[in-house]
């Protein structure tokens, strides 16, 4: 049998995909705030023996689409006629819920109405008379709190029936909207020409297009012409005339009068005592109140700055225990497969390649799980719609907008995120050239895995004044991401500034489920990636600085100093025992010059030389590319330290001070480099699966690169000139 | 009773909309969001830059550019 299709369309916010999960035990990505779900989602629905496939669609203030995602709702409820649709509508903003559901009622689809949030409504004071509402509007209504699952048995045998059929859907006469005398007119003509001809006949009611033609729908008319463009003219005709004369009559345009009778229409509904307010209708909610707070124009920031360094300080000091711990069981791991393995490639391809690489991005895992725990209280309360409203200005002259500040953070704007959910958070941004500049322009800050690098190197050479560099670095970041978006802006993606208007939802109480299913949804994606991308990298890396490995010649002459040394010391004197270690890292030394990547690095000295790069920096900023957590313990292979654990790189450091490749002014202009040059391969992927196309991605890597060595060049040159 | 624009607004301020003065994309996302003649608004407050606006309507906040406000005209008492 066919299954029958149920979808849930609704305003953004209003609770579409809590009610998803509720039906189908799904795990969707559950906000508060608008515009969470960006793509249509299918589930398997089961009510006794009754079957159908739940469909959750992106949210949608009218069917007149605005954006990308609200698009994808119109297309689906106008060409795959769902068997019935559930219209959630958020009881505790009622009249601009309703505003969609007069929309869906003039498309004369089998519509149930589900009053969603009834506890948010009872706690303000509100009540609802469902009976009369559901007699006025014609269709059934069905109160529900999504969240407990209270209402939903009732709710869905209503949907049941109506997707059966045994339910009429809304009749027309019961739910015509007036529009004014002069709109009624038109509408009228241009309804008996739309039915006369058969125009677009099935798809929509005639009455539906003649008012979205009305409406100036672009997208209805672009259709309309498709089916006739002789008709669409003299359609077209009809709605200049009216709005000509609401023009001269009204100083009005023709959409105002039709949003200005349908809010009417809903207002004269409501009227009719179904709402009762309990308290002084005007009385500021606790919502209210805790923003006067939070959002207040000089508290505001403060604690907003106050709230982002809770974060990190949060995930970084309760992570360190854990990511310790994490770290153990691969050297445990590390160490058994090293006392258990005979020498050899596979021995070295596993200690090195596998568990030295994916152990150190697995590392992380405990920091990224805290970081994104945080996070998602941040939205889950509601606290991140504030965040955009406030940083908006700021971003706005960088040709950016509100809803970039999250990506921003969420990618390491306090210092220590990662760029790869940051670059998939852009997606609530509904611009397509604002969505790309932030998602080029969130790599450049300073992810987890360059803090260990900022560590590292501060700590060798600028010891004094660590906090003083680590701030000015994080700073130096956000300055380069605004400059070069704003760059982006003004040449590639130039384009207006989008519209900022946005609801903010009233905070909410996290939910213990919601919480976790974000962290884990978005800590698994780590793990995955490491788990394969990683991977595969970490053996390629290997395998490029292990190979093609030394001519016998240059072995034999390691072997005979190893011999000599066996003469003068006896075996187990520390002495000998020095020198021995000291022989094995030049040859480790030898290898690598030798190998694939070491030449490639010798190569690249020829440009990095103006950076003030050498060979083995050249090949650990290769290995970056893979991963940033890369750069340190190659870093620690080139610099012949044998193994280096990325945490504790204190020895590395003092290696790298004391070598005379390194300056000060050289790891500066390495560090400025490291921050800003292509970012990882992981996020590479990342940006050209939400920017669409790999051209994008190439882009990314060649003009951050461009923009890392510019900056670390011109630092490094300016300062040999000025004698540092 | 006056008619000024909604940027001119004071906070806390309540006014009832004349006019939405925009077509096009931006002026049906103002009204979709029910900003249309006859509602009653209070400025709630603005952001740090003071833009954009943050505005109560019908028990819930909305929040808008000053630049999108310019093309609402509210009527307020003196
Ligand atoms: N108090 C209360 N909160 C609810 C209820 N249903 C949903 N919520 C909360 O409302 C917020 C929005 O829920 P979602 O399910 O993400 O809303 P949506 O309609 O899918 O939103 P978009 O995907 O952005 O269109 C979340 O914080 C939910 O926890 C309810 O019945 N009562
Ligand atoms: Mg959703």
């Amino acid at each position: 049998m066919n299954k029958l299709t149920m979808a849930l369309a609704g305003n953004p916010n209003a609770g579409k995909t809590t009610l998803f999960n509720a039906l189908t035990g799904a795990r969707q990505h559950v906000g508060n705030y608008p515009g969470v779900t960006v793509e249509r989602k299918e589930g398997a629905y089961q009510r006794g023996d009754f079957n159908a496939v739940v469909v959750d669609l992106p949210g949608t203030y009218s069917l007149t689409a605005y954006s990308e995602e609200e698009v994808v709702a119109r297309d689906f409820l106008a060409n795959e006629k769902p068997a019935v649709v559930i219209n959630i509508v958020d009881a505790a903003n009622l009249e601009r819920n309703l505003y969609l559901t007069c929309q869906l009622l003039e498309l004369k689809i089998p519509l149930v109405v589900a009053l969603n949030m009834m506890d948010v409504a009872s706690d303000r004071g509100m009540e609802i008379d469902v009976e009369n509402l559901s007699a006025f509007l014609g269709v059934p209504v069905l109160p529900i709190v999504a969240r407990s699952g209270k209402g939903l048995d009732e709710l869905m045998a209503a949907a049941q029936e109506m997707a059966e059929g045994r339910l009429s859907p809304p009749d027309p006469a019961k739910v015509r909207i007036s529009y004014g005398d002069d709109v009624d007119q038109a509408l009228l003509t241009m309804t008996r020409l739309i039915r006369d001809q058969g125009l677009l006949k099935g798809k929509y009611p005639s009455r539906w297009i003649a008012v979205k033609i009305i409406e100036n729908d672009e997208a209805l008319i672009k259709e309309v012409n498709e089916d006739s463009l002789e008709l669409g003219i003299r359609l077209l005709q009809e709605a200049d005339i009216v709005a000509a004369h609401l023009m001269k009559t009204f100083d009005t345009y023709p959409e105002a009068v039709i949003a200005d009778h349908r809010y009417g229409f809903i207002k004269g509904i409501l009227k009719r005592g179904i709402i009762t307010h309990r308290y002084d209708e005007n009385r500021l909610y606790t919502s209210d109140k805790i923003d006067r707070v939070l959002t207040n124009r000089f508290a505001g920031p403060l604690i907003m700055l106050a709230v982002l360094y809770s974060i990190y300080q949060i995930t970084f000091s309760f992570s360190t225990l854990p990511v310790a711990g994490v770290e153990a069981v691969f050297g445990w791991i590390g160490g058994l497969v090293e006392a258990n393995l005979g020498d050899g490639p596979l021995k070295s391809m596993l200690v090195s390649g596998v568990i030295g690489g994916v152990g150190g991005v697995l590392g992380f895992v405990p920091l990224i799980m805290l970081m994104f725990f945080c996070i998602a209280i941040l939205e889950d309360s509601g606290y991140l719609a504030r965040v955009a409203f406030m940083m908006d200005r700021v971003f706005r002259m960088f040709g950016l907008h509100g809803s970039s500040v999250m990506a921003f953070i969420v990618s390491g704007g306090i210092a220590g995120g990662c760029a790869v959910p940051g670059v998939m958070a852009t997606r609530t941004l509904r611009s397509p050239k604002e969505r790309m500049a932030t998602l080029l322009t969130v790599p450049f800050m300073n992810c987890g895995a360059k803090v260990p690098i900022l560590a590292l190197l501060i700590g060798a050479f600028f010891a004094q004044h660590q906090a003083f560099y680590m701030f000015g670095f994080t700073i130096l970041s956000w300055i380069v991401a605004l400059v070069a978006a704003k760059l982006l802006r003004l040449t590639v993606l130039r384009g207006e500034p989008t519209p900022f208007v946005m609801e903010l939802p009233p905070y909410r109480f996290p939910t213990f489920n919601g919480l976790m299913i974000h962290t884990w949804e978005r800590t698994w994606q780590y793990i995955k990636k490491a788990g394969t991308v990683i991977l595969a990298i970490s053996i390629l890396l290997w395998a490029m600085m292990t190979y093609p490995g030394l001519s016998p010649e240059k072995e034999a002459v390691f072997v005979q100093e190893r011999d000599r040394i066996a003469t003068l010391y006896e075996v187990g004197n520390e002495t000998g025992d020095k020198l021995l270690q000291e022989v094995d890292n030049q040859q480790e030394g030898a290898v690598l010059r030798n190998s694939f990547a070491g030449r490639i690095g010798v190569g690249m000295e020829k440009v990095t030389w103006l950076s003030g790069f050498e060979w083995r920096t050249n090949i650990a900023l290769l290995g970056g590319f893979a991963a940033k957590e890369v750069i340190i313990s190659t870093l620690g292979t080139a610099y012949s330290m044998g193994e280096t654990d990325p945490e504790d790189a204190g020895s590395l450091g003092d290696r790298l001070a004391a070598d005379s490749a390194w300056s000060p002014l050289v790891a500066m202009s390495a560090l400025i480099f490291m921050l800003f040059y292509a970012p990882c391969f992981v996020t590479v992927v990342c940006i050209a699966r939400e920017a669409g196309s790999w051209n994008w991605a190439f882009f990314s890597i060649i003009y951050s690169t461009t923009i890392a060595f510019i900056l670390s060049t011109g630092v490094y040159q300016v300062g040999r000139i000025l004698g540092f | 009773m006056e008619t000024i624009s909604l940027r001119r607004m004071a906070k806390n301020q309540r006014g009832t909309i004349t006019a939405v003065r925009v077509a096009g994309d931006l002026g049906r996302r103002i009204r979709d969001m029910g900003l249309v003649t006859g509602t009653v608004i209070t400025v709630q407050g603005r952001a740090p830059l003071n833009d954009p606006v943050a505005l109560r309507i019908r028990g819930n906040t909305l929040t808008l550019r000053n630049n999108e406000a310019d093309f609402i005209e509210v009527e307020v008492e003196n």
